[in-house]
């Protein structure tokens, strides 16, 4: 698809988002968690060119959430917060970057897996400070200085996440036709011929590592202010498990696969559960299965084959 | 406010399901037409009850029972023609996938379910999120069955009530009921699951404990994996420091495994257990669970109260629960029990208090507040606070011939006015204020017949 065709698909996808978030009150969370997620899951997007899934970076979601919950008792600014919390998971991503980037395939999706893992029993084990499963909750938080609560902090929280979407989706979009886009693409298909190009493989997994760990961040930070309530379970498996099994949804064709992914998961996700409350994940399964087999491109596939640029 | 939709909806903006037909998620069959926003202080066509129990996950043990009772209870007010006339339904949503999607979820429930209350939640950290939720959306809340003791110590509320008791009665009657029945006890050990409550409750135990009988030797504190299957490591090491008591806040699976584990392994010989939620366990383990160990039930909650209120009330209970779903009701099944008689009680008054008009959301909110409702065993008044009072009920298991499974016996009904914290207190500073002769003014233990 061409660069006209995405821009102005992206364009109409964020209408349609507020849109649907005015007409549909509830869905204005539901949309927010949608977007903070696809933000993560555009950062595996990267990893995933470069053919390494990490089954951790719930990590970072949760490392971000957790920042921001304990900093909003310092300065409760979000437009401090959301940054701080980004650069935080990034400086953290460089440092388990540096070790895990040595790694391929399994193994690197597995040390992934494990250090999100120790985070999560951390947060468990340092009951006294994190509260361990019951959570802390977010004190109140202001936008440019304004205090804001109710249903003016949800708008706030999705502008900036829609915002953050198409920011970092541009960026993505254009770091991935770049050389280095190239580079990752070069890790999945034959390594050594970078080596041979003088290009370093791990400096270039670890700049895209680095890179998914602060889209991660960004979504961990708006998780957090949008449920304003932060619990282990977000460093747990299976959110980073969720946000692959989005990536599979969405597809990897496109910056838009990891949104409509996202989307998609989450309304899908709320309606199973509000038509039967007691089978949802067996809707859920059914219709990644579906994907599967019906479109292994993801969702972003079949609407790449439709529209053939 | 009249002419005010519920959830602040206006009259030309979507529904859930008209959404679903907009978004084309789902297939024909769902696509009902849009319900009519309702106004406030009309009579509704409905009482709809949103209702956050745990429907997967390990704590479906006690979710299902609870929504199991809920169904049973509002079918039963249905019978009877509804709460002032209007006829009840539950709305039931899971709480297993965690407390993001749990708001998620009761923001629905709210804004396009239109519930007029919810009854939330089984967990702790679900609760603590949507307590002030509940006052941002305006909507009364019921927080059903969750143990933390947090929630109205730290903060008030002017939309959610409790409808039962919290950790911190929970516990320390056992320690009450372990001082008198074992007063010369010296060390203990400590088997709890390594999560927010397993945490908390020992923390409550032990600052009680250091109050009423200081020195006590703490053998070990041992905090298995919440979900541990296998507690041959921790029982080995009580088998080897030979503690005089156990105690295990421990439920569901994880609970069942340590009781049989321990049981096979003789270490019930050894020492007294003190287990405070086992009575939810007790049907699944059986007699595997030796006679003389201490057990509690987080309330007055036992099928065979020796002194209910209104005994007639609870057989009656017992047996339409025994009849429908083949098993004793548990803890849950009396919580959830609570939280519909609360309701019903609650709307009662506030239907009464506008001689007959509806209450707005904000008139039913305000008659929970020193609300007093029948509960299957006695009865429960709301606090000021919000935090509900509810006796407790202690007991020793006892073999009978009549079950299958240890009942209870020695079993001390504590006021809830003695051991509950006082408004306006921390638990952490009051549990320091306790003296020993609280243990001498214990009520009668009462024996099963």
């Amino acid at each position: 698809m061409t660069r006209l065709g995405e821009t102005l698909l992206a364009l109409a996808g964020a209408a349609a988002v507020l849109a649907l978030a005015y007409a549909v009150p509830w869905l204005r969370f539901v949309l927010t968690i949608a977007l903070a997620k696809g933000l993560a899951v555009l950062g595996i997007l990267l990893l995933l060119r470069a053919g390494q899934v990490s089954f951790g970076h719930a990590l970072y979601l949760a490392l971000a959430a957790y920042g921001i919950a304990f900093g909003t008792m310092a300065v409760p600014e979000a437009l401090v917060l959301i940054p701080g919390a980004a650069l935080l998971s990034g400086l953290v991503g460089l440092v388990i970057g540096l070790f895990v980037v040595r790694y391929r395939e399994i193994f690197f999706g597995m040390l992934n897996l494990a250090l999100s893992m120790v985070f999560y029993s951390v947060l468990e084990k340092f009951y006294a400070v994190t509260h361990g499963a019951d959570g802390i909750r977010l004190g109140p938080v202001t936008y440019l200085g304004r205090p804001l609560a109710g249903e003016a902090a949800e708008w706030a929280v999705l502008a900036v996440a829609l915002g953050l979407a198409l920011a970092f989706g541009a960026l993505v979009r254009v770091a991935l036709a770049s050389p280095l886009g190239e580079a990752l693409a070069g890790i999945k298909t034959r390594e050594t011929r970078l080596d041979f190009m003088g290009v370093s493989p791990r400096r270039v997994l670890l700049a895209a590592y680095v890179a998914s760990a602060v889209m991660a961040g960004c979504g961990g930070a708006i998780i957090a202010l949008t449920t304003r309530h932060v619990t282990p379970a977000i460093a747990y498996w299976t959110t980073s498990g969720e946000l692959v099994f989005i990536a599979i949804l969405g597809g990897a064709g496109s910056v838009l696969g990891p949104f409509l992914g996202a989307a998609a998961y989450e309304l899908t996700r709320v309606y199973a559960a509000a038509l039967v409350a007691n089978a949802w994940q067996m809707v859920l399964g059914l219709v990644l299965l579906a994907v599967i087999v019906f479109a292994p491109g993801g969702l972003w596939g079949m609407i790449a084959r439709r529209r053939p640029a | 406010m009249p002419g005010t939709g519920r959830g602040g909806r206006d009259a030309g903006v979507w529904t859930r399901r008209e959404a679903l037909a907009g978004a084309g998620a789902t297939a024909g069959s769902l696509l009902l037409s849009g319900r009519p926003a309702q106004a406030q202080g009309q009579k509704p066509a409905e009482i709809k009850v949103g209702i956050a129990t745990y429907l997967s996950g390990p704590a479906s043990v006690f979710g299902v029972p609870g929504r199991q009772t809920a169904e049973m209870l509002f079918d039963e007010i249905n019978a009877a023609g509804g709460i002032a006339g209007v006829k009840v339904r539950p709305i039931f949503v899971d709480e297993g996938p965690g407390v993001d999607h749990f708001v998620g979820e009761y923001r629905r429930l709210v804004q396009s379910e239109g519930v007029h209350l919810l009854f939330a939640a089984i967990s702790s950290a679900d609760c603590i999120a949507c307590a002030p939720l509940s006052d941002e959306l305006k909507r009364p809340t019921l927080l059903w069955d969750c143990g933390t003791q947090r929630i109205f110590e730290e903060n008030r509320y002017t939309y959610a009530f409790r409808t039962q008791a919290n950790a911190t009665p929970e516990i320390l009657s056992a320690l009450l009921y372990l001082l008198r029945a074992k007063p010369d006890f010296k060390s203990i050990a400590v088997i709890n699951q390594d999560y927010a409550w397993g945490r908390d409750s020992w923390d409550i135990f032990r600052t009680a404990m250091n109050t009423l009988k200081p020195g006590v030797k703490v053998a070990a504190e041992l905090f298995p994996r919440f979900g541990a299957t296998d507690f041959s490591t921790e029982i080995t090491r009580v088998l080897a420091l030979r503690p005089d008591v156990v105690l295990s806040t421990s439920w569901g699976g994880d609970l069942d495994a340590l009781i049989r584990q321990a049981s096979d392994r003789k270490l019930f010989e050894r020492a007294t257990f003190v287990m405070p939620l086992a009575e939810s366990s007790l049907q699944r383990v059986g007699k595997a669970l030796p006679p003389g160990h201490i057990v509690g039930a987080r309330g007055d909650h036992w099928f065979l109260h020796p002194a209910p209120a209104d005994p007639e009330r609870l057989k009656r209970f017992t047996e339409s629960y025994r009849s429908r779903f083949n098993a004793y009701p548990i803890y849950p099944c009396f919580h959830m029990a609570q939280a519909v008689s609360a309701m019903k009680a609650g709307l009662e008054k506030a239907v009464a208090a506008k001689g007959g008009g509806w209450p707005t959301d904000a008139e039913l909110a305000a008659a929970f507040r020193g609300l007093e409702f029948p509960s299957p065993t006695a009865s429960v008044r709301i606090r000021e606070d919000g935090q509900g009072l509810e006796n407790q009920i202690i007991g020793t298991t006892l073999h009978s011939e009549r079950y299958p499974f240890p009942v209870l016996t020695d079993m001390v009904v504590f006021p809830a006015e003695t051991v509950t914290t006082p408004v306006g207190q921390k638990s952490a500073d009051w549990l320091k204020t306790l003296t020993p002769e609280m243990v001498a003014r214990l009520p009668q233990a009462l024996a099963f017949r």
